[in-house]
């Protein structure tokens, strides 16, 4: 079974060659189907990976051919099965399986309808050599892959000069953290003289290595990460991302690639438990991210911006979980977000596919008896992301909280703050859109409308999951069995036993008052957004007096404007500088005064050539007797 | 062979160069291309002589071998230039060199 893990990436490679040659060839929904086959097969062979590896089978590394060897650094093109990478494939395939399928409904009247699936295939080959990859330099290669399928989603549309800049943006970012993340791929090599995963965590216990070293490594991998995961300070091109299709924001910019940064620490779990310096930035980044991101979420007025700050929040959370050694809390979190967040960009979709294109939440409400289905799901997702039990958020958040509790108080303080304050945006976004009064006129041309089955099933099924996802962990306190705690085990046990306070379980009692109280305030605060947007409907229809922390938050902290100033216009003055004084005054002029000069050379003895053939027998037996002469008195 | 070593080497070399020079002379002041021609083959049999002397005078047949080269080359060369000559004569009706100067600046 474990030797034909190599078809698991290849089906969406060939989709996306036989897709990207045939585009102007295949009609109709054809490709869309195609695609979505591609990624089903896949799908159905990580599901039997999976029950292998339920069953007992032990992790392997299937090597595919040597691909680098000189000196003594040797680097297979291998694939690594254990049980994380697995259960990324069963995100990423499944997930990504449902949301094709939604695009095929989504897309259908798109010109770019081929382009589209080509370019989803790709993106879902290079996710799979991300996840599969033993050693650092293939996760790179799906690392950097997955950026570029991201940068051409995101620039779909490409005649809208704004969605170019946004897929820039996204590109640019990304390869600032990716520096730091090929940095650390240099000091690897040089440190440990090897990329591969177990190779390199079997020298970690056996070769005494200093730990600045390390921390360094840790950090550059983190700063990969922070690129691609959107964290502060790299979190801007995110929002931005969302001028993709919609389910390109669901697939790449919520469910999985974002999420690669975390999947990529919690791979490196043990190089990361021995650099504590490293891991206490990650949570400080990680919570601080979830706050701000937060905060902003709550005063957007554009429906997937508010998804996408959102997503921010709960990266940042994920970042928490993994700074604080809740490496399964953060693996946990990833599966059930992709469930809740897919579901939740899906019914958003769905309810812009409804409207036509509108957006802005302002000019929505009461979609709640026009779209009741799409309705229902969003409901779901909200209370999933929420944290309401029994639905998967509720457990996922509660491992995170659980992790941040025991490394320091006030780490779990500011994590209950993030997560009341997704409470708070996800439920002003759900009343906003589906109570009250519709906002917007309606077109009698174009009425607002359910969105077909290939939109409403693949929904319908993330939200099954989403509702029954959490059941995965359930704790021990309630008679749970914890299934992906003791799944992930074997990943995670060595790291978690090196950090100090994981011996330290909490009572019961204390547990049980950790989830409780953040529950009950998050009750209550959905209570609060219902009387403010449905009883009093304050969604402000036009630009509305804001306190000084409100409309830091409206403005996105600024941090578009404070890059704008403290980055972008540096480097264009410096550019302009280059352009106006380097280039046009000392290089163009030195260029163009040659040229002049050659000019004036020709222009003076062009009359040499006078025409008269005598002239020219002149000239030659001059200068025959000229070098005779000089031969004669040269030797 | 010893007959022409009679006659010293001397005047061969001073001979040859009063023809060259002629050759140059008759290259750079006549207007009549034919002239010309002819002058350009002086030059050429002056070198001829020049290298037959030598021969002679060394005992040593390379240079009579370089002479039927340029004889040879000569004939080509004459070939070709008459043929162009012919030409020119056929389209301007004159071979008076300073007439050709249409290639200029």
């Amino acid at each position: 079974m474990f030797e034909y893990i190599w078809l698991v990436p290849l089906f969406p490679l060939i989709g996306f060659l036989l897709i990207a040659f045939n585009f102007r060839r295949f009609k109709g929904i054809t490709s869309g189907v195609l695609a979505s086959v591609m990624v089903l097969i896949p799908f159905l062979i990580s599901l039997a990976l999976f029950s292998n590896l339920v069953a007992g089978a032990p992790a392997r590394t299937v090597e595919l051919f040597s691909w680098i060897s000189f000196d003594k650094l040797s680097i297979p093109f291998s694939f690594l099965v254990d049980r994380l990478s697995v259960l990324m494939l069963l995100i990423v395939t499944g997930v990504g399986f449902l949301i094709h399928v939604y695009s095929i409904g989504y897309m259908k009247e798109d010109a770019g309808f081929n382009r589209f699936f080509s370019y989803m295939n790709l993106f879902v080959f290079f996710m799979l050599l991300l996840v599969l990859g033993s050693n650092y330099l293939i996760l790179f290669i799906g690392w950097e892959g997955v950026g570029l399928s991201s940068y051409l989603l995101i620039g779909f549309w490409f005649k809208n000069q704004e969605y170019n800049n946004a897929a820039k943006k996204a590109f640019i970012m990304n390869r600032i953290g990716d520096l730091g993340f090929l940095l650390a791929l240099f000091l690897l090599v040089k440190t440990f003289g090897t990329l591969n995963f177990e190779e390199i965590f079997a020298q970690l216990s056996s070769v005494p290595i200093r730990t600045s070293t390390i921390t360094i490594i840790t950090l550059l991998l983190f700063a990969g990460a922070i690129g691609k995961s959107a964290q502060i300070p790299l979190f801007t091109w995110l929002p931005d991302a969302m001028a993709g299709p919609t389910p390109v924001s669901a697939l790449i910019h919520a469910a999985t690639m974002v999420t690669a940064g975390i999947y990529m620490i919690a791979r490196s779990n043990l190089l990361f438990v021995m650099a504590p310096i490293t891991m206490m930035t990650i949570s400080v980044i990680g919570i601080t991210t979830a706050l701000m991101a937060g905060a902003i979420a709550i005063y957007q007025n554009d429906i997937k911006k508010i998804l996408a700050y959102s997503t921010v929040s709960q990266l940042g959370f994920m970042f928490v979980a993994l700074g604080s050694g809740a490496f399964t809390g953060a693996m946990f979190h990833l599966t059930t977000h992709a469930f809740f967040k897919a579901l939740l960009f899906l019914a958003a979709g769905s309810v812009i596919h409804a409207l036509h294109g509108e957006q802005d939440i302002r000019k929505m409400g009461g979609l709640k008896d026009k779209i009741p289905v799409t309705f229902w799901l969003f409901l779901i997702g909200t209370l999933a992301i929420a944290g309401i039990p029994p639905l998967s958020g509720f457990f996922s958040k509660d491992m995170i909280l659980l992790g941040a509790f025991h490394v320091s108080p006030v780490l779990w303080v500011l994590s209950v703050i993030a997560a009341l304050m997704t409470a708070i945006y996800m439920f002003r976004l759900l009343y906003v859109v589906f109570w009250g009064k519709a906002a917007v006129v309606e077109n009698p041309k174009h009425p607002v409308h359910e969105s077909p089955k290939s939109m409403t099933v693949p929904m319908g099924i993330l939200a099954v999951l989403a509702v029954f996802g959490g059941l995965l962990g359930v704790p021990h306190l309630f008679g749970g069995e914890d299934r992906i705690q003791t799944f992930l085990g074997t990943n995670f046990s060595a790291s978690e036993s090196l950090l100090k306070h994981s011996a330290a379980t909490s009572e019961g009692q204390t547990e049980l008052w950790l989830m409780i109280i953040p529950l009950i305030i998050i009750l209550g605060l959905i209570y609060l957004a219902w009387s403010r947007f449905v009883k009093n409907r304050s969604i402000a229809q036009d630009e509305p007096e804001r306190s000084f922390v409100a409309n830091l938050a409206y403005r996105k902290f600024y941090v578009d404007e404070l890059y704008h100033e403290i980055i972008q216009k540096p480097v264009a003055g410096l550019s302009s500088f280059f352009h106006d004084v380097i280039e046009v005054r000392v290089v163009d002029r030195f260029v163009d005064q040659t040229g002049v000069f050659i000019v004036w050379i020709g222009r003076n003895i062009r009359y040499m050539q006078t025409g008269n053939v005598g002239a020219y027998l002149f000239y030659m037996v001059i200068s025959i007797i000229l070098i005779l002469f000089f031969n004669l008195f040269n030797k | 062979m010893q007959n022409l070593q009679i006659i010293p080497l001397d005047y061969y070399i001073f001979f040859c160069s009063a023809l060259f020079a002629i050759g140059v002379v008759g290259v750079l002041v006549k207007r009549n291309a034919l002239v010309i021609f002819m002058s350009i083959e002086l030059m050429l049999n002056s070198a001829n002589l020049l290298l037959a002397a030598f021969s002679a005078y060394r005992n040593d047949p390379a240079g009579q071998i370089f002479v039927f080269f340029i004889m040879v080359v000569a004939a080509a060369e004459v070939a070709i230039g008459l043929a162009l000559l012919v030409m020119i004569y056929r389209s301007t009706h004159t071979i008076d060199i300073n007439v050709l100067n249409k290639l200029k600046w």
